[in-house]
């Protein structure tokens, strides 16, 4: 097979990866803060890909314009769903946090079922089949658009905590639980910030998302394990392994399938994350315990 | 005792002469209540949600029309239909098929899927209740020696050898002959029939002027495409051989023109996907010159006709030829199972099984012989057609006596489309 294939393959597994590794992000935001493992959160995804639709078709607009009012609106909706339902289980044990995330997935790909119905859907935008070619090598233009939006919104992220009060106050959350609230900071406030900002992260990712696949209710869970994969790879709470994991990810599943079999190109993803398992278990750039 | 409302004393024996008259009545004088507690708990199952959803809700019409289509036909009988959801997933199949059977359910019909159709079969011969296959393709399910298990559908070998033939008179119809193929098929228990039919049969055509380069496999569920394209594209091959379902088949058209790949075109050997409504809906005009060599309905068959108003009548914004063969399959398997109990006059399970097996249905809707099953329970002769979208609808244009326009082969450039 000519080697403008490999390199094709590699480029769009990385484009799509960068997507991958910004819905990893808010996942890794949340669990790195919170200490909850959202296990709806691909499920939200979804809900946040049917609103751009809803969008799309009512007011014309792009995913791409459109995930800055999802964005908005999925920190709302993260924001009252750790205040009014998840807080009260922050001090429970795991396995209560992992039931309430369950239910809170399964009634979500429910109502979606019933809302949308079980068809796939998608947006379709003007520059959706164009593709750009430098010789061999052609490069799909939405794939372009979507990874360069995902970074831009994973480096906002990156500025927000490094540079903000309230990004530093959340980091210090995180670094040290007792300390935060010894030096007076509001932890519970703090807490539904960070699961707002997740499910912001996750909206604007499916906005991005929405213009490389078609959206179904029952895809959600599946990306729930794909971010999972993801942020365990990456290392559990690290936001920079969380975008490097998407990219890694992303690739692999490309490769894989050239290489391999297409229809086993997951089995690439699973492959990392037991080697990953095996041989650093605190993921790629995670902290040892 | 005594009646509190007239004051009557009532003995047993007055009870007894009274209950004994009112049985007698029941059976003779009102037939008709008798025919109405006997109704046939008919359970439907298909994929109406889950990635096979579309199609799924395509067949349901077929049962939705149903009792209109044969009433006109003249079948009386009280057909009761019980609707479950497969959810594209073998599992669910199996246990909606062992509930509707504990519902009431006296023969079943279904499922639009072969991994579907194998698990209730099994259902089937376990708790001895006929079951009907409208739509599924694998050879195995009727190779069992089940007893209870029939199929008014081709099987992949069937279909396979009725699609390779019709490239065959689309090569020669066209004057081309291109020499390489990608077969591309996906990976469900479908796929992997027509997989294996394909390879069996494609070295005994030798008229066949092409040759398979590379087979590529691909997971129904896959979001993403764009691997599979760039391998078939490396394969430079003319033409792709597809077995598709709807949702990939939409993915990979997409895929093609996003990956700037001009071949001579798609030619599906027997699969749905590419005439199905929503693929003209999705695609637009990059659904055109797709060709798909599928069992067909006969549109001037007088049973189409019949069809045909009943599906107007029932969906008047919607059009019978984008649902033909999920439409026109369905509604024959609930014939089948109308025509059986008419002649059986009972809900039993082996009456039912035996009356289904004598079955001889002339008068069709889609097209080929009678529908009569043999020994094992499936019905020999369903035809294929070469299905072309032209003017983004199902078009024939093969063979030559029922087709409706001239095939175009290669397609044009899809920047033309």
């Amino acid at each position: 097979m000519p080697l403008d294939f490999y390199l094709n393959a590699t480029l769009s597994g990385a484009l799509t990866g960068l997507v991958y590794g910004l819905m990893a992000l808010g996942l890794s935001v949340i669990f790195g803060v919170v200490r909850v493992v959202n296990f709806a959160h691909g499920e939200m995804m979804t809900a946040a890909m049917y609103v751009a639709i809803l969008l799309a078709a009512a007011l014309g607009l792009d995913p791409l314009v459109a995930m800055f009012p999802i964005g908005a609106l999925m920190f709302v909706a993260g924001y009252l769903l750790q205040r009014t339902l998840i807080n009260p289980f922050i001090v429970r044990p795991e396995h209560t946090q992992f039931m309430l995330m369950v239910a809170v997935a399964i009634i979500l790909v429910n109502a979606q079922l019933l809302i949308f119905g079980p068809n796939a859907r998608n947006v379709q935008v003007e520059y959706a089949l164009d593709s750009y070619a430098i010789g061999e090598i052609i490069i799909d233009k939405v794939r372009v658009y979507a990874a360069l939006a995902a970074l831009a919104v994973a480096a906002a992220l990156f500025a927000f905590f490094r540079f903000t009060l309230t990004g530093k106050a959340i980091r210090a959350c995180a670094d040290n639980h007792l300390g935060a609230q010894v030096v007076g900071l509001n932890v519970k406030q703090l807490y539904a910030i960070t699961f707002g900002i997740g499910a912001a992260c996750v909206g604007a990712a499916g906005c991005m998302l929405l213009l490389l696949v078609d959206v179904t209710p029952v895809q959600g869970p599946g990306y729930t394990l794909l971010a999972f994969i993801i942020v365990i790879v990456g290392g559990m709470g690290s936001l920079t392994g969380a975008l490097v994991a998407g990219l890694v990810i992303g690739v692999s599943e490309a490769l894989g399938g050239l290489l391999i079999l297409p229809s086993a190109k997951s089995m690439a993803t699973f492959a990392i994350l037991i080697l990953v398992l095996l041989f650093r278990p605190e993921g790629l750039l995670g902290r040892r315990a | 005792m005594q009646n509190p409302t007239t004051g009557r004393m009532r003995s047993r024996r007055r009870i007894l002469k009274a209950a004994a008259a009112s049985a007698a009545l029941s059976g003779v004088g009102f037939p008709a209540i008798v025919r109405g507690q006997s109704a046939l708990n008919v359970g439907v199952l298909l994929p109406v949600s889950g990635p096979q959803a579309f199609i799924g809700q395509s067949c349901k019409r077929g049962a939705d029309i149903a009792a209109e289509a044969l009433g006109a036909l003249g079948y009386k009988v009280p057909l009761k239909l019980m609707h479950a959801d497969t959810e594209t997933n073998v599992d669910v199949a199996r246990s909606r098929a062992e509930k509707l059977i504990n519902d009431g359910a006296h023969v079943l019909v279904g499922p639009f899927d072969s991994g579907a159709a194998a698990a209730i079969a099994q259902v089937a011969e376990q708790k001895g209740v006929p079951f009907v296959i409208n739509i599924a393709a694998a050879p195995q399910i009727t190779e069992q020696g089940y007893k209870y298990v029939f199929r008014n559908f081709p099987t992949a070998r069937d279909i396979v050898g009725d699609g390779l033939a019709l490239i065959g008179d689309l090569f020669r119809a066209t004057n081309t002959a291109p020499r390489t193929a990608v077969f591309m098929h996906v990976t469900d228990t479908f796929g992997q029939a027509m997989r294996k039919g394909i390879g069996a049969a494609l070295p005994k055509l030798d008229f066949l002027p092409f040759k398979v380069v590379e087979t590529i496999s691909y997971d129904l569920a896959a979001r993403d495409l764009s691997v599979e394209i760039a391998k078939a594209k490396a394969t430079r091959a003319d033409f792709m051989l597809l077995v598709s379902r709807l949702n990939d088949a939409i993915l990979l058209r997409r895929e093609i023109v996003k990956q700037r790949w001009n071949m001579m075109g798609i030619v599906s050997p027997g699969s749905p996907g590419m005439y199905e409504e929503q693929y003209y809906k999705t695609l637009g005009p990059l659904a055109n010159y797709a060709i798909s060599n599928v069992p067909w309905y006969d549109p001037k068959a007088a049973l189409t006709a019949v069809v045909d108003k009943a599906f107007t009548k029932r969906f008047p914004k919607d059009k019978l030829m984008f649902h033909a063969l999920n439409v026109g399959y369905t509604f024959e398997s609930l014939l089948i199972v109308a025509d059986a109990f008419r002649r059986a006059q009972s809900t039993d399970a082996n009456a039912l099984t035996q009356a289904i097996r004598a079955t001889d249905i002339k008068t069709r809707m889609m097209i080929g012989g009678p529908i009569k099953f043999n020994a094992k329970g499936q019905v020999e002769g369903n035809r294929s057609a070469c299905v072309q979208n032209l003017n983004q609808r199902p078009t024939v244009v093969l063979p030559a006596a029922s087709a409706e326009a001239k095939p175009v082969f290669p397609w044009p450039h899809y920047k033309s489309a």
